[in-house]
Order: C-alpha cells, then sequence, then structure tokens
C-alpha cells in the first residue's frame, strides 16, 4: 500500500512534475500556436503568447502550396499498407514461434532482430537501383514492400511476445475440437491476441508514419509522405515560419492522437516484451 | 463406439524415453483411470491417445482402424485439460458450441446441442457469460460441456479436478461418475490421485516412469497388488512396509500391512511400539508408531473413540489373513 | 504440442517471413559488395570497371571518413547519456504522486510522435535560428548575443533535437519499469535503515539495468541511422563537423552519384554495425532470457 504523502510535498512534486512535462512539449505547443498566427506575427518580437489575432490562413496555404491531402494520403496508404501486409507475414511466423518451439526458434528470433541493426545506407544504393530498374521508384507500393521488410522482425518479434503468454493447451483445445490449423489460427489465436496485435499494429503505424530515410530517399513527387512533404520546408524563403508551423501541425496531428491514445499498450510493444 | 488400442507404443523426447514400449487395451464404455505419481508420464500417455504427440513407435487404433497418423481433429475423441482450456473471448455459449461450429452443423441444430448439454450441466443460466466471471466448479463444466456435445468415441481428462478446492472436487467427482453413468461413452481419466482412481475407475492402470505396473479394477489392486510400488501407491493411509526379521519370519523379503488391518492393544500383541504422533479425525483415528527395527512410523488406522497420547507403549497385531508378502524383486509372493 | 503436423505446418507458415527477410539481407548486400570493387558513377553510365581495393582506399583514407565516425560515436553516445539520466531522473519524479499525473504523462510522451523531419525543422528555425528563434529573443532579452547553434555547434544542435525526441521513450520505459518495482521491497530496505540515496543504488538502479539495456539497444539501432535530422537541419555542415556515417554514404551515393565509393562506405558501415551489434545482442540476450 502507498502511504499517504503530505499534501505539501505532493504539491510540490505536482509543480515539479508539470514545469518539466510542459517544457518537454513546450516545441510541440508552440508550434501548434504559431501555426494560428500570421507570419509577422510569428517572429515578432517580444512573441505573442496566447494575444494574437487567430487565424486559419496558413492552413489553406499550405494545402494550396503542398497539396497536404495527397501525402497525408500517402503516408496512411504507406503507414497502414505496410504494417497490415507485415502483420499478414508476420502472425503465422509467430504462431510457428511460439507454439511449436524447435532447437533453433531462439536463433531465428535473434537473426530475425539482428537484420533490424543492418545499416539502411548500407543498402541504399542497390535497393535505390533496383527501384529505378523496375520502376518502383517514387511508388507507394515500392514504399509498402520497403517498410514492411524492415519493419518485419518488429512485428514478428512483438507478436511473440505476446503469443508466448497464451497458454499452448487452448490451441490444443481447439485442436480437439476439431479446428483445422487455419480455424485455429483465426478464431481462436487471433482474436485472444487482440490487444497484443493492436499495440503491434499502433506502434508500426507510428515507426511508419515518421520513417524518414527510405521515404525520403525512394520517393519525389507521386508518392511522397508526409515527411517528404514537410522537408519541402527545409530552405527557407521569405517569411515562412507560420506555414512551417501549420504543415508541420498537420503532419503530427494524426500520429500524436493515435500515440496518445495507445500509450499504455506501446511500452510492452516498444521493449519486445522485456518490460511489462 | 470407443475401443482404444495400444500397441507397443513408445514416446521420447529427444533422448530421453518417456514411455517404454507399452501395450493397453481400452474396452467401449469403460471408465479407465491412469493413475501414477507426477512426472511418470500420465499426460505424455493421454496426449499420444488424444494425437496432440506423435508416437515414436507403434501403433493406436481406435474402433478398429487403426489412428496413429490421424491428426487430433479426426480422431473424434474431446479432452478435458487441467486448465480447461476455455476460449476466453467467448461466451459460454459459443464455447460449447466451438465443436459444432467447426464441423459445420448447422445453427438451429448447434443451439439445441449447447441447450441440452446446459440442461445436464446446470449451466443453462450462465450461457451467455464469458469464462473469466465464472467460478472454478463452472469452468469445469464449460469444459465437460464443449467434450459432450460432439458425442465422441471417448473422453480424455487429465487431472481435471486438481484446480479445485477439496469440497468441490468431491462434487464433481460424482458429477463426473454420474455422467459416465448416462452416457456410457469411453472415459480415460488422469490422475495423481488415488482417491479418484478407486472411487471412479471400472479400471486402474497404475503407471510409474512410463511403465504400466498394474491394470485392475479398484478392488483387485486393492487385494493383490502386483508389487511393492502397487501395495504402497493404492489405499489411504499408505501401506506399512517391514523388512528384516519381521518378513523373515513370513518367509519374505518385505512384508506390507495396511493400517486398517492392524489392531492395536494397550496389553498384548505380535509387535511392539510406541505412539509418536495421534491424529484424531473423529470416525477414525490415526496413531504413528514408533518401532524398534522400523526406519518409518507404523500407520494404524483404529476406531475414533480410542485415546492413546504421545509416549504410550502399545502392542499392534496384523490380521493373519491380510498379510502381503513380497520377494526381494517387490514382486508379490502369492 | 508437437506433431508431425503441426512441426510441417510451422515451417510452412514461418518460411515467408524467413524468405523475406533473407532475400532483403541478401540480394543487396551481395550488390553493395560488389559494387564497392567497382568504378561506377551513376552520371557516367556504361563505364563500369572493377576497381579492386581502391573504393575501400579512398573511403578509408578520406578525412570525412574519420569525421563522421567521431561524429556517429558522438551522436549515439551523448544521445544515449542524455536520455538515460534525464529519463531516470523524470522517471523517478513521475514515479511521486503527483496531480494530473495523466495529462503530464501525455505531455512528456509527446516528442515520440514526431516526425524527425518536423522536429528538426521546427527546433531549426523556430528555436535555433539566430535571428528569429525563441532562443536568440531570450538571449537578447537577457542581453546576450544570440548564439548561431547550427553554424558553430552543429553536432551539439542536433544531439539535443534527436534527445528530445528519444527522452520520452527512455523516460516512459523506465518509468514503467520503476512501477513494477515491488513497493514491500522498498519498505523492507526503509526498515533496514537506508535511506533514498541507498535505496536507489542498491534497489531501483539493479532493478532498472535490464529496462536500461532495452532503452540502449533499441535507441542504438535508430541512433545508428539518424538522417533526416541531418539533411533538413544543416546538410551535415559545415563542413563535414555534423556529417555521420549515414549522412557521408548517403551524400557520395546520391549528391555525388559515387556508387562505388557509397557502397564501399555501406560496406564499411555494416561491418561497424555488426560489431556493435554483436556486444548488443550479447547484453539482450541475456536480459531476454529470463
Ligand atoms: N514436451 C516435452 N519435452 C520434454 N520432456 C517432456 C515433455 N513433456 C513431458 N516431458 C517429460 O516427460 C515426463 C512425463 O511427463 P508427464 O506425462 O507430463 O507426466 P505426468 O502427467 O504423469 O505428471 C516428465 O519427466 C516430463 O519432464
Ligand atoms: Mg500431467
Amino acid at each position: 500500500m502507498a502511504r499517504a504523502v503530505s499534501t505539501r510535498r505532493k504539491a510540490l512534486v505536482t509543480i515539479c512534475a508539470w514545469a518539466v512535462g510542459i517544457a518537454i512539449f513546450f516545441p510541440i505547443l508552440w508550434t501548434v500556436l504559431t501555426s494560428f498566427k500570421t507570419e509577422a506575427e510569428a517572429i515578432a518580437s517580444p512573441p505573442s503568447f496566447l494575444f494574437f489575432d487567430w487565424t486559419l490562413e496558413n492552413y489553406s496555404t499550405v494545402q494550396e502550396r503542398s497539396d497536404y491531402f495527397r501525402h497525408f494520403s500517402n503516408s496512411v496508404i504507406i503507414s497502414f499498407g505496410s504494417t497490415l501486409l507485415g502483420l499478414l507475414i508476420a502472425i503465422p511466423a509467430a504462431w510457428s514461434m511460439a507454439f511449436v518451439p524447435g532447437k533453433r526458434t531462439k536463433d531465428v528470433l535473434m537473426w530475425m532482430l539482428s537484420t533490424k541493426m543492418l545499416p539502411p545506407v548500407g543498402v541504399l544504393i542497390p535497393i535505390y537501383l533496383l527501384f529505378r530498374d523496375t520502376g518502383l521508384l517514387d511508388t507507394r507500393i515500392g514504399l509498402v514492400m520497403v517498410l514492411t521488410l524492415i519493419n518485419l522482425p518488429i512485428i514478428v518479434w512483438m507478436l511473440f511476445t505476446y503469443f508466448r503468454e497464451i497458454p499452448g493447451e487452448i490451441l490444443e483445445a481447439a485442436r480437439m475440437d476439431g479446428a483445422e490449423l487455419w480455424s485455429e489460427i483465426v478464431y481462436v489465436l487471433t482474436p485472444m491476441a487482440v490487444p497484443g496485435i493492436a499495440s503491434t499494429l499502433l506502434l508500426n503505424i507510428i515507426l511508419s508514419w515518421n520513417e524518414a530515410f527510405w521515404t525520403l530517399n525512394l520517393t519525389a513527387v507521386d508518392a511522397a509522405p508526409l515527411t517528404a512533404f514537410i522537408a519541402s520546408y527545409s530552405s527557407p524563403e521569405g517569411l515562412f515560419y507560420a506555414k512551417l508551423s501549420a504543415a508541420s501541425t498537420m503532419a503530427i496531428a494524426p500520429i500524436l492522437i493515435i500515440g496518445w491514445f495507445s500509450q499504455k499498450q506501446l511500452v510492452r510493444g516498444l521493449t519486445f516484451g522485456a518490460v511489462k | 463406439m470407443g475401443q482404444i488400442t495400444l500397441n507397443q507404443i513408445t514416446k521420447s523426447f529427444g533422448d530421453v524415453q518417456v514411455i517404454p514400449p507399452l501395450d493397453l487395451q481400452i474396452d467401449d464404455g469403460e471408465f479407465v483411470v491412469f493413475v501414477g505419481p507426477s512426472g511418470c508420464g500420465k499426460s505424455t500417455l493421454l496426449r499420444l491417445i488424444a494425437g496432440l504427440e506423435d508416437v515414436s513407435s507403434g501403433d493406436i487404433t481406435i474402433d478398429g482402424k487403426n489412428a496413429t497418423e490421424v491428426p487430433p481433429a479426426k480422431r473424434g475423441l474431446a479432452m478435458v485439460f487441467q486448465s480447461y482450456a476455455l476460449y476466453p473471448h467467448m461466451s459460454v455459449r459459443k464455447n460449447i458450441a466451438f465443436p459444432l461450429r467447426m464441423a459445420g452443423i448447422d445453427k438451429a441444430a448447434q443451439d439445441a446441442k449447447v441447450a441440452a448439454a446446459a440442461k445436464v450441466l446446470n449451466l443453462t443460466d450462465y450461457l451467455d457469460r464469458r469464462p473469466g466471471q465464472l467460478s472454478g466448479g463452472q469452468r469445469q463444466r464449460v469444459a465437460i460441456g464443449r467434450a459432450i456435445v460432439r458425442e465422441p468415441a471417448a473422453f480424455l481428462f487429465d487431472e481435471p479436478l486438481s484446480n479445485l478446492d477439496a469440497a468441490l472436487r468431491v462434487n464433481m467427482r460424482l458429477e463426473i461418475s454420474e455422467l459416465h453413468q448416462s452416457l456410457k461413452t469411453t472415459m480415460i481419466y488422469v490422475t495423481h490421485d488415488q482417491v479418484e482412481a478407486m472411487t471412479m475407475a471400472d479400471k486402474i492402470v497404475v503407471l510409474q516412469a512410463g511403465r504400466i505396473e498394474q491394470v485392475g479394477s479398484p478392488l483387485e489392486l486393492y487385494h493383490t497388488p502386483r508389487n511393492k510400488f502397487v501395495a504402497g501407491f493404492i489405499g489411504s493411509p499408505k501401506m506399512n512396509f517391514l523388512t528384516g526379521s519381521f518378513a523373515d519370519e513370513f518367509d519374505a523379503a518385505t512384508i506390507g500391512v495396511r493400517p486398517e488391518h492392524l489392531t492395536v492393544s494397550q496389553s498384548d500383541g505380535k509387535w511392539v511400539g510406541k505412539v509418536g504422533v495421534s491424529e484424531h479425525l473423529g470416525s477414525d483415528t490415526f496413531l504413528y508408531v514408533d518401532m524398534d527395527g522400523v526406519d518409518e512410523p507404523i500407520t494404524v488406522r483404529s476406531s475414533g473413540e480410542i485415546g492413546f497420547r504421545h509416549g504410550d507403549i502399545v502392542h499392534l497385531t496384523p490380521a493373519p489373513d491380510k498379510i502381503h508378502r513380497f520377494d526381494n524383486q517387490d514382486l508379490r509372493i502369492a | 504440442m508437437a506433431t508431425q503436423h503441426s512441426r510441417a505446418a510451422a515451417r510452412l507458415m514461418i518460411s515467408p517471413a524467413v524468405l523475406l527477410l533473407l532475400g532483403w539481407m541478401i540480394i543487396p548486400l551481395s550488390m553493395t559488395l560488389y559494387f564497392s570493387f567497382l568504378r561506377y558513377n551513376l552520371l557516367i553510365p556504361g563505364m563500369e570497371e572493377w576497381a579492386g581495393w581502391t573504393n575501400y582506399e579512398f573511403f578509408l583514407t578520406d578525412p570525412a571518413f574519420f569525421a563522421a565516425l567521431k561524429n556517429t560515436l558522438l551522436l549515439v553516445g551523448g544521445v544515449l547519456l542524455i536520455t538515460i539520466i534525464g529519463g531516470v531522473l523524470l522517471a523517478l519524479l513521475l514515479d511521486q504522486p503527483f496531480w494530473g499525473q495523466g495529462i503530464v504523462r501525455i505531455l512528456v510522451i509527446a516528442p515520440f510522435f514526431v516526425m524527425p523531419t518536423v522536429s528538426a525543422l521546427v527546433w531549426k528555425n523556430m528555436f535555433m535560428n539566430p535571428v528569429n528563434g525563441l532562443f536568440a529573443y531570450f538571449a537578447k532579452f537577457l542581453g546576450l548575443e544570440p548564439f548561431d547553434f547550427l553554424s558553430h555547434a552543429p553536432l551539439f544542435s542536433i544531439i539535443l533535437i534527436v534527445a528530445w525526441q528519444w527522452l520520452p521513450f527512455a523516460t516512459l520505459i523506465l518509468l514503467t519499469a520503476l512501477q513494477s518495482l515491488d513497493s514491500e521491497q522498498l519498505e523492507a530496505a526503509e526498515m533496514d535503515g537506508a535511506n533514498f540515496l541507498n535505496r536507489f543504488v542498491f534497489i531501483m538502479v539493479p532493478h532498472l539495468a535490464r529496462s536500461i539495456t532495452v532503452v540502449i539497444l533499441i535507441q542504438t539501432i535508430f541512433l545508428l541511422s539518424v538522417f533526416a535530422e541531418i539533411l533538413v537541419t544543416t546538410n551535415g555542415g559545415p563542413g563535414y563537423a555534423s556529417t555521420n556515417l549515414t549522412y557521408l554514404i548517403y551524400a557520395q551515393s546520391l549528391l555525388q552519384f559515387d556508387v562505388g565509393g557509397g557502397s564501399a562506405g555501406g560496406v564499411v558501415a555494416i561491418i561497424l554495425a555488426n560489431i556493435v551489434a554483436i556486444f548488443l545482442m550479447r547484453m539482450i540476450g541475456k536480459n531476454l532470457e529470463a
């Protein structure tokens, strides 16, 4: 049982914790606020915090200038596509490892994780050339393939740690009840693992949404997701803070919201189940 | 139908042979109990019959057909697991209906069978709950319900009562026995508890280290245990064993006397000892008597009224026709 | 659980994942290896020829390589140091009872969800810019000369930006680990006369060791290939001051179109990553066993 804590101490901790929390969150807050300012107010000195003329103008300018919605839909397709495809490949693999473990299961898992250690830049050129020659450069399908592959080890690992906690007897019961392998996975394993699968899904959507090596190097115009949309604001051109802020807010808002809702489930997933 | 024959089956995990070659015949409608100490291979044997593990050699026949290579789903057997293995995401109704759904039986027929099973098992009021909302005994009944609906050739139970408290265990024991009376389907029941074996079985199979020590009805095992292991395992409290001069007198390496076959007296008797602990249960009194030349205290079961205390000198006399004699191979001397 | 049927099924079910990852490793890796021995420039197609070890000689003797190697180590080490120390302190703070825990948690975790290009651009322009940035404003407010972070301390600035992104991750994991610590253990220690420092050193730190390992492993994987933050802030400059290996190889391959040289760099990067990986896998392998 936690002991009663003196109110004074609790107040002190509250102040410190909020101060630190706001400090860490401040860059995001500031970006969101700036996105509602005019360009002039955005660089005004002294900076105005809340008392300025709120405007939505930047958002429409950004949409017109850089076509936010096209990049947004690319991001959605690429991150959801690669995650779902990854799950489709990883669920059977994780089933095998968790429920029919062999002598080499652990080695296979370690090997899979070690492919994550492969620096992407080490294979940038071949992938770039292969994509150029097969017409996959700057296509969404190409990016879905690459992101599926780079996230596959993480998906398999995460699912493995969740599956491992499901008692094998329940799957055996299904087998005794006449379920074929397919039914066993679809009707018994998957529904039981829904929380684990959901957090795997969320984490991988977040990782894919924010992935900024392959998305920057393999896209130009057609398939460019939000990471590239933002990168186009990297060279300054006159007054652009408010527009940059609006674009940034639009790029991070969807994932920030998903992330906040799922933060509890994320911890386990993020650590491959090593911390609960 | 539910006749199962095991012919020279063995099972090894890696280099370790858990089941040496083993033969067993289980007749249709029999209630067979596999009993033996923990780790002796009871579960393994049951899982071989279920098809959840492959035999390393030998074959398994179910109703005259070779089932050695048949996957578990196709053997027509139903199993109740120690952990119950209910599907936590399905309601009780769906749990019980699952085997029917897998068999592709239409919805109306499913509902009828589920309702019938629920009635037999007193689960009608709980059909829409999840397993997590049930008590241990209810979960157990759901697991049995799931097994009943598919009308299997035989039921397999793996220590189904070990997660229940003592009172509930007695109840469920009776319920399972009644179920067997009414269904008359073959049941194979695994337990390490010899009381369950004695009370439920038509036929007991005593296992040790994967070997069958004896097969027989409960009373056969009680009266004529084939060897010292069976003698010691069946019966509660355990049979007393004496060696040395005590046994020489009967031309045996070891003799065994059950606690209920010893009479105790203050004045005279065959053997003398000193009371260590006495346990008064009301109906019975168990005396643990230390005797010179015997390592373990001798257990005596006598009437509830007897009033010996720690340190009292007592005289014990075995019923002459109830002495079991064993040779130096621990085998029974007829 | 294991019969012939299920084992055969298991092999079948795991093979797509294994084959895809195997292909993903072997095909591009062998191509990189092959290219690294060629004189091959995308601007002069059809002129590929065998170059032996030349590409490696050039790459490994290039002063840029050493600069990039040093920067990579500083970047990874600096970020790990900041996030782990900061993360432990923050976790200790947030583990105390206070009002609004849920909201503060959400505030603290937020930077983790921000994509690297966004956080880099926001920091670069709105905070570190020597003319219009907030830091410059505060400097002026205090009567100091504004500091041009990205020109004068480019690597340090990038470390700060990346650390801001990863601090939440470390905090969240260490906080979760701290919350799983049995409070009876701490109370027992308190009864035994341990003060806060003692309890921290002898009970909390050992309990956190496993989570710290996990944080190091996962962050290292991602930190070794920091790219976007450099691309949108300094482009690796000035000079090579903020170029890490990933960026150096990218620049060589896709900016100078020197496929041969870039590939040699890629092979070197893979070898170095493997050395790091061996250490990390040992660590995590031991930790995940329990
Ligand atoms: N999958 C397995 N791998 C290796 N050894 C096993 C496996 N399953 C059971 N065993 C071993 O086989 C022996 C018998 O186990 P089991 O049949 O579960 O015993 P029981 O059910 O009688 O307690 C034990 O020594 C156990 O360690
Ligand atoms: Mg068992």
